[in-house]
């Protein structure tokens, strides 16, 4: 079967600083994908890039078959305007490590606002549409009000339902429970294991190692802007084949 | 103090219709130059911001210019030189550019930073969700950077209003021109300076209203932040 996802010998600087030393990945459509890695080991760097809010100094991405943040002219590859691009990200949701909100926004508004403005649906079919979500995460009830009302993990499952509203092909999660106080993972941690559970292809970059073990279908370790390993969880976590995994976990699981 | 009052007394039904008239001019002329400098400095602003240095330098030139001569240079070009070269004004609309023009610099810089104060996940959510750059800018960046932008704006209003005395040596009959002409016509050199407390209350009731406005501002974007 075709990969939902392809990055192909992805490189990126910034400046004389490599972030991300030639990666390449396939994800299956409905697989789990979880990355870890010691902080500079460029994930958040490659996650950032497969919606091209960084702009990848080389190599190349596909979603579906389509290139992502560029096309090809004559045989060239160029960047795609401003409105192609946009379509393309509107197709990939990301859940960012503390949660960007729009605080002149509700809730509600939160979530509506692209459906109004990007996909250009009417007010009340686009709050219909938000409503549904935030139910879905449990948070219909807190609709109307702002972002500043509203707990950590409150405001990161607003942020979630405000891109699953776009029912995107593809969720990246940037260390989605890393910003939030201990007691409120776990209320995070519910949601994005509903989603798993529905079959949606994920990418997640993580420190929950348990979590990560649970619901992966592969764990992939980067160092240095390489992937060092990669393998099902319960290789990676308990029988890393490479000493620097094997140092990695031992500092996170003696935390 | 009494010759003032007689002299008060006498001149009253000649003085205060020819300052409120002046005041209209000054309001009429404040108002034009806050029109003309918001929309340029707006313009000027997003030149700023502009990641392409074609669209960036200019506007940085624009803004070092404006605010390093002063106004009253920049209005004397506009109404004397460029009518040597057969582009004429009058004084009125001589004023409204001049102060436009010289507002923009300072209203782009105050729309720059209120929109550089907002956070940079603000724009990466944005086009995260398929937003292009101008509509997040529009939905999400703006609406937030307004709040932060409104109390500055209205104390550069304040400095507009007292600004407008400078174009009465372009003879606009603004406040300043009228109660010069006022204490020539009349000969009341010995009381110039009551004459000139009065022009300063005229001033004070535009000025006044819009600090207390800007005081609200202030106070309802720390309520929100």
């Amino acid at each position: 079967m075709k990969p939902l996802l392809r990055i192909v010998d992805l490189h990126k600087s910034f400046g004389t600083l490599e972030v991300l030393a030639g990666i390449s990945i396939d994800v299956a459509r409905g697989e789990k994908l979880s990355i870890i890695g010691p902080s500079g080991s460029g994930k958040t760097t490659l996650l950032r890039c497969i919606n091209y809010l960084e702009k990848p100094t080389a190599g190349h991405i596909y979603v579906d078959d389509k290139l992502i943040g560029e096309k090809q002219v004559n045989g060239k590859f160029v960047h795609l305007s401003d409105r192609e691009l946009a379509k393309e990200r509107a197709e990939i949701g990301f859940v960012f490590q503390r949660f960007n909100l729009f605080p002149h926004l509700t809730a509600l508004d939160n979530v509506s606002v692209a459906p109004r403005r990007v996909l250009g649906l009417e007010k009340r079919d686009a709050e219909e549409r938000a409503l549904a979500m935030l139910e879905k995460v449990g948070l219909a009830h807190k609709a109307g009000e702002y972002p500043e009302r509203l707990s950590g993990g409150q405001q990161q499952r607003v942020a979630i339902a405000r891109v699953l509203v776009m029912q995107p092909k593809l969720i990246l999660l940037d260390e989605a429970t890393s910003a939030l106080d201990p007691e409120l993972i776990g209320e995070v941690l519910k949601v994005i294991r509903e989603l798993a559970e529905e079959g949606r292809t994920m990418i997640m970059v993580t420190h929950e190692i348990p979590f990560a073990e649970e619901i992966s279908d592969r764990v992939i370790f980067m160092d240095d802007g390489k992937i060092v390993e990669e393998g099902p969880p319960h290789e990676i976590f308990s029988n890393p084949t490479h000493e620097r995994t094997r140092v990695f976990l031992r500092q996170i699981i003696d935390r | 103090m009494p010759e003032f009052w007689i002299k008060m007394w006498e001149w009253w039904p000649e003085i205060f219709p020819v300052l409120l008239r002046a005041t209209a001019m000054t309001v009429q002329v404040m108002i034009g130059a806050l029109i003309v400098a918001l929309i340029l400095g707006m313009a000027v602003a997003l030149m700023r911001i502009s990641t392409f240095k074609l669209l960036r330098y200019p506007a940085l030139f624009y803004t070092d210019v404006m605010r390093g001569t002063p106004a009253l240079v920049q209005i004397f070009i506009i109404y004397f030189g460029l009518s040597d070269l057969g582009i004429e004004f009058d004084p009125v609309s001589a004023a409204i550019i001049g102060l436009g023009m010289n507002g923009a610099a300072y209203v782009g810089e105050i729309y720059r930073a209120g929109i550089e104060a907002i956070h940079r996940g603000q724009v990466e959510a944005a086009l995260s969700l398929g937003m292009t750059p101008v509509r997040a800018m529009r939905y999400i960046i703006l609406p937030q950077a307004l709040r932060l932008m409104l109390p500055p704006l209205c104390n550069y209003a304040i400095l507009l209003v007292k600004d407008t005395a400078i174009i009465s040596t372009i003879a606009a009959p603004e406040i300043m021109f009228e109660a010069r002409r006022l204490v020539q016509a009349t000969f009341m050199y010995s009381i110039s300076g009551q004459i000139y407390l009065i022009c300063a209350g005229f001033y004070l009731a535009l000025t006044l209203p819009l600090s207390q406005v800007a005081k609200r501002l202030e106070k309802a974007k720390e309520r929100w932040r």
